[in-house]
């Protein structure tokens, strides 16, 4: 099983130093939290440096689309501590936009591309928010859900 | 009055040293890299979306596909992280999970002969190219036992594996594996010790720690920076935590350090093949999985240490029969993205073998 | 062998009886020297195509060519007419007229190298008195036509292939010359056949055994082989100069490149290796087999330092050539001076 972080604690403690930001999401996993979308650089920073969690490692960024809006969710990692973490941020889906965390980690920067790529969520403040794996000038989204494949 | 001028260089989707279809545009001032953009998505296939119409059974071979050279290893992430959304990791048997072992890392030296050929064959080297695909090719001949395919195996379930492997498979494997350091002596006989090679490897590219963990290096080239990190010791999947191995550990981060990861890996791998074919029990191959693969509502991300690194799936199900959303995390494509630093301010030839001791496969770059 | 010379003597008598003059018969039987160079370059280069390929795969645990032939001969046919039945590309905004030319002179340079080498005792085609000088300076022109391919081909690829070409030759030129000027010294002249004599008794690589490996390094980078084939570069360049290259004028830069390698252990051997002088005085065996033997060895050599070595980045080539082979054959040519002075001395 995977060792994961107190979220109570966490969300307690994000919550007292960043301003009303998280809350526990309750899911299947049971690591995840939600966090507002205009405060995720703050609370990626504070998980990021806090000695307390240490989370360095950004394990993975995907982006979901469900019936009522569009979840960015970002795995993340103590190498050093060995514990997880998920963070899950909702959008609306008229005009998903969600800060980009490309000056955390760099590793971000190809994902969110991806993600902008494939399913047209909007990171703001990225440096190169271009299409990454398909051609330039692709119209459409494909991985959202109204996107049909044509076989 | 002599100006000079920069020169943009197209290392196109065809050349012979960009390990598959990957394109760079290079600036160059003189023969020195001042720019590097990398231009990728020629062999994007749409595999996350295709998963969304395939059920989970069904989406096993496309897993094979990703990266191509190991294609056990990306099948059992796959089928690992079903286990867990259906929640039966406790309830494979015992010989299946020593099987999983030993196709997982039959697949890293399969994988891992690659990259030592490939840098040789990009150093100019050429000889080292076939003795260690001679090796890989004897490995390649195990899995075509396992799988009926070389690349493409399609042989991990839920629940288990496909089908029990006979005693020939076992004895053939025991003598390669027997037979396998004295090669692995070879290959550092040829390459590592070569002056040439050592030359134009070391110093070249280095990359710290903080840029490792910042890039999201994952897997050996993660290891050649100095970071004591392995999924199968850290945190172990499956039965990995029943067997001893050593994880070795670089100090540099530069090319050199990220070849020889690779071959002091393979010995390793050597090492646990010996074990689990030493351990491995009689008894069924698959658990007791229902027909029809109906996962209930939830996600779940599962990695597991491949041979480039950690292989990802996040899979997200909404209770039916076809999975809600696949997410690959692929650690190739992530690591490219940290190639034009890499390769800013080197030479055009120092280039290429960064981009081979990265050991990319366009097959999991683009999905 | 004296069959040949007893073959140019009666065509000179021949071609005297017809009435022609002396040196007009000289000249008609130096043009047939020259087609005979001609003809054993071609030769060569046929027997180097099909070496290379299975001498490499030996090395490499393979077979190479083995299916057209016996042991692949007909290989080497196939290649040829493959070769010839090629489209004749001309990129589009190549300057056509150096781009066609370039080929041919590079083969016409190596061919020229050909006019001193003694292939055996009185079978060479112009016994110059600055026969050595003269292979040095054919062999600095072969840089130009490297350049020419290299820029004329409108191909950012083959730039840069001509500059790091014209880079390394022109750095490797200096230690070749003085590697040479050892052997030069102890003979006294820059006679082809005055060498060979000399090397009657000893052959001069015992003394000069570092000119020796100098020449051989220098040598190898001048002719572009591995590990300093940079200029075609192969896996960064793709193909360097010649990557616009098709059908014939490929071919002749291919063959350029063998005539080359032929060319120089020609003179590895005439000035290291005894040239037709026979070891160990089996005199049996003529003096032209001893010297395609002796060629046939180096030629080896050349074979498996490619194939086993992998390849020098070029700031490494400039380094290697400038600051160690050119010391390194300077304090050569001190120590054979000094050396010839200690043993005048001694000999009174």
């Amino acid at each position: 099983m995977d060792k994961i972080v107190n979220r109570e604690a966490l969300v307690g403690e994000l919550n007292q130093k960043l301003g009303n930001c998280a809350e526990i999401f309750e899911d299947t996993t049971n690591q995840s939290i939600k966090v507002k979308a205009d405060k995720i650089v703050e609370v990626m920073r504070e998980l990021r440096d806090n000695p307390t969690y240490e989370l360095n490692h950004i394990m993975n960024l995907s982006s979901v689309e469900y019936p009522e809006n569009f979840t960015v969710v970002y795995h993340l990692n103590s190498l050093t501590y060995l514990h997880k973490l998920t963070v899950k941020v909702e959008v609306e889906k008229a005009n998903p936009q969600v800060p980009s965390i490309v000056s955390l980690w760099n590793a971000a920067d190809v994902m969110e591309r991806e993600a902008y790529d494939l399913m047209g969520i909007v990171f703001t403040g990225h440096p190169n928010l271009k299409r990454i794996l398909l051609a330039d000038d692709f119209v459409g989204y494909p991985l959202r859900k109204d996107f049909k494949l044509q076989a | 009055m002599l100006k000079t001028q920069e020169l943009a260089l197209n290392m196109g989707p065809v050349h012979p040293s960009t390990h598959g279809v990957y394109r760079c545009v290079l600036t160059l001032d003189g023969e020195y890299i001042q720019k590097a953009v990398n231009h990728i998505g020629y062999l994007h296939r749409g595999l996350e979306k295709l998963a969304e119409s395939r059920t989970y059974n069904q989406f096993i071979p496309y897993t094979d596909r990703l990266d191509y050279c190991s294609g056990l290893a990306n099948e059992l992430a796959y089928v690992m992280a079903v286990e867990k959304l259906l929640g039966i990791e406790e309830e494979i048997p015992e010989r299946a999970q020593y099987l999983r072992v030993i196709c997982a890392e039959l697949q890293r030296l399969a994988s891992h002969g690659i990259c030592v050929g490939s840098f040789a064959l990009d150093i100019a080297g050429s000889t080292g190219f076939f003795y260690s695909f001679r090796e890989r090719d004897r490995v390649l001949e195990l899995i075509t036992r396992i799988g009926g395919n070389r690349l493409t195996p399609n042989y991990m379930r839920m629940g288990g594996v496909a089908w029990d492997l006979d005693e020939d498979f076992f004895k053939e494997l025991k003598q390669l594996m027997d037979e396998f350091p004295a090669y692995l002596d070879e290959y550092d006989g040829l390459l590592t010790g070569n002056e040439i090679l050592q030359t134009r490897s070391i110093g070249v590219a280095p990359v710290s720690k903080e840029m490792a963990l910042s890039y999201g290096f994952t897997g050996p080239n993660l290891r050649a920076c100095g970071v004591d990190s392995d999924l199968r010791r850290d945190e172990p999947y499956g039965i990995y935590d029943r067997f001893k191995f050593d994880v070795p550990v670089c100090k540099n981060g530069d090319t050199f350090d990220r070849f020889c990861m690779r071959i002091r890996e393979m010995r390793e791998s050597v090492k646990i093949i010996q074990q689990a074919l030493k351990d491995i029990p009689e008894g069924p191959v698959m658990a007791k999985v229902p027909k029809v693969i109906k996962p209930p509502v939830g996600e779940v991300f599962h990695r597991i240490e491949n041979a480039k690194g950690h292989l990802g799936f996040h899979l997200v199900s909404d209770g039916s029969t076809k999975p809600y959303r696949t997410r690959i995390y692929s650690p190739t494509f992530v690591m490219l993205g940290a190639f034009p630093e890499m390769a800013k301010g080197t030479h055009i030839m120092d280039a290429v073998l960064i981009l081979a001791s990265i050991d990319i496969v366009l097959g999991e770059v683009d999905r | 062998m004296q069959i040949l010379i007893n073959l140019a003597d009666g065509i000179r008598g021949w071609i005297i009886g017809m009435g022609l003059s002396d040196t007009s018969a000289e000249m008609i039987l130096t043009a047939i020297g020259a087609l005979g160079a001609v003809i054993f370059i071609l030769l060569h280069v046929i027997i180097l195509l099909l070496a290379e390929r299975r001498v490499s795969a030996a090395f490499q645990l393979r077979r190479g060519p083995n299916r057209l032939g016996p042991l692949g001969i007909g290989q080497v046919f196939a290649d040829v007419v493959k070769t010839l039945a090629k489209e004749d590309i001309i990129p589009a905004g190549a300057d056509k007229f150096v781009f066609k030319i370039a080929s041919t002179t590079l083969f016409a340079t190596a061919l020229l190298a050909y006019a001193v080498i003694p292939f055996g005792d009185g079978m060479i085609i112009q016994n110059l008195n600055i026969g050595i000088f003269y292979f040095i300076a054919i062999g600095s022109t072969a840089t130009l036509s490297i350049l020419m391919g290299g820029f004329a081909s409108n191909n950012k690829y083959a730039l840069i292939g001509g500059m790091r070409a014209v880079a390394q030759m022109i750095s490797y030129e200096v230690p070749m010359v003085f590697s040479l000027l050892g052997v030069v010294m102890l003979t006294g002249s820059l006679k082809m056949s005055d060498i060979v004599m000399a090397q009657k008794d000893m052959w001069f690589i015992v003394p000069q055994f570092i000119a020796f490996f100098v020449y051989y390094i220098a040598a190898t980078a001048e002719i572009n082989r591995a590990p300093f084939d940079l200029a075609e570069g192969e896996q960064e360049l793709i193909a360097g100069y010649f990557i616009e290259y098709s059908g014939i004028r490929w071919a002749l830069f291919m063959m350029a490149e063998y005539a080359n390698m032929v060319a120089v252990s020609a003179i590895a051997v005439t000035l290291f290796l005894g040239g037709w002088n026979a070891p160990f005085g089996l005199t049996f065996i003529p003096g032209f087999v001893w010297f395609l033997i002796k060629i046939y060895l180096m030629l080896f050599t050349f074979l498996w330092v490619r194939w086993t070595f992998p390849r020098l980045r070029i700031d490494h080539l400039m380094h290697f050539g400038w600051k160690f082979l050119i010391p390194v054959s300077l304090a050569n040519i001190v120590v054979t001076g000094i050396g010839i002075y200690v043993y005048r001395m001694i000999t009174g």
